[in-house]
């Protein structure tokens, strides 16, 4: 996709995708699995800056917590609690795993809001593996823990008998889109708004219009803003949603 | 010059997340009226209004994502 919108003829002075265009670190043309590419540069540093938010900030585990501690006993508490509110208390040895994910996605979100830089959350591929991940642990965990009462969680009991049987393949169908929708929502809402701030920015380079698209990309960005931590945080809330079904599948 | 059916197609999708703008507008709306009747228990709601909002605006983003497909991909 992205190749291809380098070649496409537009009047603006860049395309807006050009800033998805994934490329070796190193220069070079071909890509392999071990290629460091700004992707996975900019993978690392969110990880970098989670490590340095989570251990290094609260290393000092002091009483009246510094400034930074403040902000990764807040991130904690918040997910935590949303944990335990939306999924119950049994979910909670789960929290590990979803603290990593709302870590990582607001990072990787917030990370590639910064000028020059590369927002990793905006590529298909990122989010897809995170949903997988997600659609891979709920279902054996469904299983694990409820064995076939799992199924119950298509065949819907306080439905007249007759429409049953056409609701649970409504069900069925709807559980495998999960983790089509949950990765597209993600990265379809970064790209979009760094495409938009990109078409915005186009604009500047026309005198007349110049002030006006600065203002209006002022205001994108304060949007992007918004929608970065939304976003992670409507993942991680359906991650713990469909936690829920998982564990208490009874309709 | 090609591909200029498909250029139609990436806008008629487009229309798609106004209809996903109206989506979200119906939520938060609905949100709002009954949070001002009933103030008390509306802090309890925010993560039901951004779950739906949420299903409300990935189907506008599909219609965006069909979008992008036309352009590059077709």
């Amino acid at each position: 996709m992205a190749t291809e919108a380098n070649g496409e003829g537009t009047g603006l002075v860049f395309h807006p995708m050009d800033q998805f265009i994934v490329k070796p670190l190193f220069g070079g043309d071909t890509i392999n699995w071990y290629t460091p590419t700004n992707v996975s540069l900019w993978m690392v540093l969110t990880i970098v800056v989670v490590f340095l938010l989570l251990v290094v900030g609260t290393r000092g585990r002091a009483i009246v917590p510094s400034r930074v501690q403040s902000v990764a006993e807040l991130a904690y508490g918040f997910v935590h609690k949303m944990v335990e509110d939306v999924a119950g208390k049994d979910a909670l040895k789960f929290f590990p795993y979803i603290m990593t994910i709302f870590m990582f996605v607001v990072f990787a979100n917030f990370l590639g809001l910064l000028p020059m830089s590369f927002s990793t959350t905006s590529h298909f591929a990122v989010t897809a593996i995170l949903a997988i991940a997600v659609f891979l642990t709920v279902t054996i965990v469904g299983f694990v823990k409820n064995g076939t009462k799992f199924l119950g969680l298509f065949w819907v009991s306080s439905a007249p008998l007759a429409l049953r049987p056409v609701l649970a393949i409504i069900e069925l169908i709807s559980y495998f889109v999960r983790p089509v929708s949950h990765c597209i929502r993600l990265a379809g809402n970064i790209m979009a708004g760094h495409a938009v701030i990109k078409v915005f920015a186009g604009f500047a380079a026309i005198a007349a219009i110049s002030p006006l698209s600065i203002l209006a990309i002022t205001a994108m960005y304060g949007l992007e803003t918004l929608v970065a931590f939304i976003q992670a945080y409507v993942f991680t809330i359906l991650t713990c949603v469909y936690l829920k079904d998982a564990l208490h599948p009874s309709h | 010059m090609e591909g200029d059916l498909a250029h139609i197609g990436a806008g008629l999708a487009a229309i798609g997340s106004g209809a996903a703008a109206i989506g979200v507008g119906n939520v938060a709306g609905n949100f709002l009226s009954g949070a001002l009747r009933n103030p008390s228990a509306a802090g309890g709601q925010t993560a039901t209004l951004f779950i739906g909002i949420a299903f409300a605006e990935a189907l506008g983003i599909f219609s965006f994502l069909v979008a992008l497909l036309l352009m590059f991909a077709v």
